[in-house]
């Protein structure tokens, strides 16, 4: 483990996550979770997880975003809250 | 209600927090998994599974059961989405867009109108996002009897790499979705239908608990696939570890179904004519 690499990305992740909550448009909140599912991936992969990793790339970064990206899809930018 | 909800989010939030006082230290060697349960698996599963990659032997064999529940709990979102999204009756949409293929003319046929006929001239094309990229067609039916090859042999190499049903399920719907993001949701049901998604879905979870049935049958425990080895003429040791072949065969197929499914649900808010 190097630590140096481990303090960006775990700084990566939590800024997106920050992000992913704090900004307005639903389409950069559902690709900033793609960037932090993908932080969380390389996180797990630098643990040694690679199973874990394996999966958090394909279902977290890939295509639970394009899920995402189809639902914001289907919404309006106006929201009533 | 903001103030409720932040309320109630503390709430649960501290209570998760005073759960984590109960649990062992992080990496803590007297903790009890790591006495009896760990060990077992780092030394035994090799010579119990004859399976080297110890995620597959834990995740398809010691806790059969998790991953059992695991591909009933996708299933159970594909059908969700299914109920809530799906609209069963059909609607003629306000107005349709066809693209004359030779020309690039884009004709636009209002409610009513007489529809152009399949002669292959015309294809019809989204109402609200309609590139005409060559480049992405091409790149992506390039890309996708490669990444439909390396999902199969995520499933099928599990058992030595990382890898195996769920990865490799979700890479080969993937790589259906990502045809029917570059040409269009109609091309894609076409190829691959709701029916068919359901059935394979369905199919995936009945795999693997069929072969935790079998087992049954057999004489052993739910899910023990040692109970396999004569029917399938090898020792018990290696019947557990093609068991988990095909139980991953199953996640897979279970896996890469329901995703194709919520996709089309999704992405066509239930009317899989116009999708994303």
């Amino acid at each position: 483990m190097i630590w140096e690499l481990d303090f960006i990305i775990l700084t990566l992740v939590i800024f997106s996550g920050i992000a992913a909550i704090t900004v307005k448009d639903l389409l950069s909140a559902a690709i900033l979770f793609g960037a932090y599912s993908f932080m969380m991936c390389l996180l797990w992969a630098i643990m040694g997880a690679v199973d874990v990793a394996f999966t958090e790339a394909t279902v977290g970064a890939g295509v639970s975003t394009v899920f995402f990206v189809a639902a914001v899809f289907h919404t309006t930018r106006d929201s009533k809250d | 209600m903001r103030i409720i909800g932040l309320l109630i989010v503390i709430a649960f939030g501290s209570l998760l927090r005073y759960g984590v006082f109960f649990f062992p230290e992080w990496g803590d060697p007297a903790s009890p998994p790591s006495l009896h349960v760990s060990p077992h698996y780092i030394e035994e599963a090799i010579a119990e599974t004859a399976v080297p990659n110890l995620v597959t032997a834990v995740l398809a064999d010691y806790r059969g059961y998790d991953t059992m529940f695991e591909t009933t709990v996708i299933f159970a979102a594909g059908l969700a989405c299914f109920m809530l999204l799906r609209v069963l009756q059909r609607q003629v949409p306000e107005c349709r867009l066809y693209r004359h293929i030779p020309t690039g003319i884009t004709l636009r046929i209002e409610k009513g109108g007489k529809l152009p006929t399949e002669s292959g001239s015309f294809e019809r094309i989204d109402s609200n996002w309609v590139p005409h990229d060559l480049i992405i067609k091409s790149t992506s039916r390039f890309i996708t009897p490669f990444l439909q090859i390396f999902a199969l042999y995520v499933i099928a190499h599990g058992h030595h790499s990382p890898g195996g049903g769920f990865q490799g399920g979700v890479i080969l719907g993937a790589a259906v979705i990502m045809y029917a993001i570059s040409y269009d949701l109609r091309r894609s049901i076409q190829r691959i239908g709701e029916q068919a998604t359901a059935v394979l879905g369905s199919a995936g979870v009945l795999i693997y608990a069929g072969t935790g049935a079998l087992c049954m049958v057999l004489g052993a425990a739910f899910l023990d696939y040692g109970a396999l080895a004569g029917l399938l003429g090898v020792d018990p040791v290696m019947a557990r570890s093609h068991g988990m072949l095909i139980v991953e065969i199953g996640v897979g197929i279970a896996v890469s179904a329901v995703m194709v499914w919520i996709y089309y649900n999704l992405s066509s808010a239930g009317r899989h004519d116009e999708g994303l």
